[in-house]
């Protein structure tokens, strides 16, 4: 176990909380989309974070979170192509991309 | 041992058909569905017989490296069971969707066919991963390709208004899903592993694991869409094709609910209290009421029952607080946990056969307008059999797989002294017989110049032999059927047939049904649900301090 000061817990803490501000307020995709991939650079540097504090002697850190912390980055990737291009698609079509249904918004 | 090397297989060769299917595209697609459907069917039947018949847990370690820092691959019974139903869903589901989703003659690739059996199969294979996986940031990945797969079945025929449901689901989901893998981190701060058998014996009681259970929980919570945060479902569902409803409604669901059992059963059962499970279950019969109210006032016969579906995601979560013996210290596997995988199954089934039914409807009439239902009993009689089946299935007043799923948590009810439950769980079906009944009732309306169009004879088979399947499901239940409850049947029949009269006349003018329309309205909204998502990982955040 390494010691780590206390804002590496903090930083993630932050960008997670601005991130679920953001999806729950923004009324457009786009920017719950970039809001969802803040929250995701809270969860993945806290991963780092925690690779670092467990690291064991001959190495600088645990090496599982860390191929852990690639996969979870390209299966957020592919999630925000998905929307993007969902939201690309429903504006072709649209001309809006309101999220709230027909009639109702 | 041999039946070990299964479990990698049953998940490869979904997926494995899904690529080779969409790179030789054309008319090649379906035939190769067709044969990755036929291997992946033979191969779930043998994990069934190893597990079920010879009750042995099969383990795999890919590469040979175990955990922690390898990956194991298990199947018990249970997981054994869920593979097994969803094979038999999927196999439905292709014949249904065989004359649907056939390339056309006049084309060379139509879009829709080349996409939606490349998604049929990844869907199947990352349920599999769900089922077989013993790995929470496996079980990460299996739900994120389960989204993956979802959300363009929602959109297939890509009309603006099915684009946007897709994307309510996918930001919805995706909200959920990180939640879940923020809990993921947690746990591998504090322990180390997220191997589940490890985490089992390693996790205490603390701020880290009650945290990480209230975010995982929310977040698959808000990916199962259990009332009050199914903003995305009704549109996806009752939107989509009729054969990728079947696959939405079904099966998808089911893959974020099973991880919610795995998490509490499992990984977090020494973290996990009574009052936590009681929010839970709570929520479900919730769910069970409001969407099966909501569901009386649709217009749309998918729509109709897309709300079933939410009632009955409800029924899944009532298992939760029965798994707890009668001091509530522990939760444990047991009748309640059989009865809600039994229950599982036989939604699955059940659903799928309806939103067949419901499709086939719509195909023939071109509407599916509850109200200017009439004749359609005496034109499609196999469609109103199977759709007036598959509500019986899902009520589990006659024998079937709901029916005994019932029996075993209501003994898992009296034996842990929860009575309250039991009357949740009796007092469910006639909220089901509601909305079945007041289809029913309208389908068999006599109209004599109600002009169909023709519908495929195989089709309408597949839809009722899933329906039959439900109710076959009976004799896979480990206890006897037990005598027959008539006055139960008579109460949830009789009670569900006065609430379809009460509320498709008077409605609108009953406080508690317009209320319930009121509050669905809000819940569709963006900013309530995902308020609700935060507000609900606080409450588990209390009730599981509270508990210790």
């Amino acid at each position: 176990m390494t010691a780590l000061p206390l804002w590496f817990a903090l930083v993630p803490a932050a960008l997670i909380g601005v991130g679920l501000y953001g999806i729950v307020v923004h009324p457009q995709p786009l920017r719950k989309l970039v809001s969802f991939n803040v929250v995701g650079s809270g969860a993945f540097l806290l991963f780092g974070a925690v690779a670092r504090r467990g690291a064991a002697v001959p190495l600088n850190g645990d090496p599982v979170p860390q191929a852990l912390l690639i996969t979870g980055i390209v299966v957020a990737f592919c999630a925000s192509a998905l929307a993007v291009m969902l939201i690309l698609q429903l504006h072709d079509r649209s001309g809006d991309t309101s999220l709230e249904p027909a009639g109702e918004a | 041992m041999a039946a070990d090397a299964l479990l990698p297989a049953v998940v490869m060769v979904p997926f494995g058909g899904a690529l080779i299917a969409f790179a030789l595209g054309g008319r090649w697609t379906r035939l190769t569905a067709y044969a990755t459907i036929a291997t992946g069917t033979a191969i779930a039947a043998c994990i069934a017989r190893a597990s079920l018949a010879d009750g042995q847990t099969l383990v795999y370690h890919v590469g040979g490296w175990h955990p922690p820092l390898g990956l194991a691959l298990t199947a018990n019974a249970l997981a054994a069971a869920m593979i097994a139903g969803v094979a038999v869903v999927v196999c439905g589901i292709a014949v249904f969707a065989h004359r649907d989703f056939g390339q056309p003659h006049a084309v060379r690739e139509a879009r829709a066919p080349l996409v939606f059996w490349p998604l049929l199969l990844a869907v199947w294979g990352a349920l599999d991963l769900a089922f077989v996986s013993n790995d929470l940031f496996t079980l990460y990945v299996a739900l994120e390709l389960l989204t993956f797969g979802g959300v363009p079945l929602v959109c297939l025929d890509g009309r603006a208004e099915t684009l946007r449901a897709a994307l309510r689901y996918a930001l919805f989901a995706l909200t959920g899903s990180i939640l879940y893998l923020a809990g993921c981190v947690m746990l591998y701060g504090a322990y180390g592993t997220l191997d589940i058998t490890l985490l089992g014996a390693r996790v205490r009681p603390g701020v880290v694991a009650w945290t990480a259970t209230t975010m995982m929980t929310a977040g698959l919570l808000a990916k199962t869409a259990l009332f009050p945060l199914h903003l995305w479902l009704p549109p996806a569902h009752a939107g989509a094709p009729a054969a990728a409803s079947a696959a939405l409604s079904a099966l998808v669901i089911k893959g974020s609910w099973f991880v919610v059992v795995r998490v509490w059963y499992d990984a977090m059962a020494s973290a996990v209290t009574f009052a936590s499970a009681q929010v839970l279950a709570a929520l479900g019969a919730a769910a069970i009421v409001f969407a099966s109210v909501t569901a009386l006032r649709q217009p749309r016969l998918k729509l109709l029952v897309a709300y079933s579906t939410l009632a009955q995601i409800g029924y899944l979560f009532l298992m939760f607080p029965l798994a707890f013996d009668a001091t509530g210290s522990a939760i444990m596997h047991g009748a309640a946990l059989q009865g809600g995988v039994l229950q599982a199954l036989s939604h699955a089934t059940a659903k799928a056969a309806m939103f067949m039914a419901a499709g086939l409807v719509y195909a023939a009439l071109g509407h599916d307008r509850i109200a200017d239902l009439g004749g359609v009993a005496r034109a499609m009689p196999v469609t109103t059999a199977t759709f007036a089946l598959s509500g019986i299935a899902l009520m589990g007043v006659l024998p079937s797989g709901a029916y005994v799923a019932k029996k075993l948590m209501l003994d898992a009810a009296d034996a842990s002294g929860q009575w309250w439950w039991g009357v949740v769980l009796k007092g469910g079906a006639a909220f089901t017989a509601g909305y079945v009944i007041h289809v029913l009732y309208r389908a068999l309306r006599p109209n004599t110049n109600v002009s169909v169009a023709p519908v495929p004879r195989a089709s309408e088979l597949a839809a009722l032999g899933l329906a039959i399947a439900s109710f076959l499901l009976a004799f896979a239940g480990t206890t006897a059927i037990g005598t027959f409850d008539l006055g139960g049947t008579l109460v949830a029949v009789g009670g569900g047939a006065l609430l379809a009269i009460f509320v498709a006349s008077k409605g609108s003018r009953v406080p508690g049904v317009a209320l319930c329309g009121d509050l669905d309205r809000a819940l569709r909204r963006w900013t309530p649900a995902s308020l609700f998502l935060l507000l609900l990982a606080t409450a588990f955040g209390v009730a599981l301090k509270a508990g210790h």
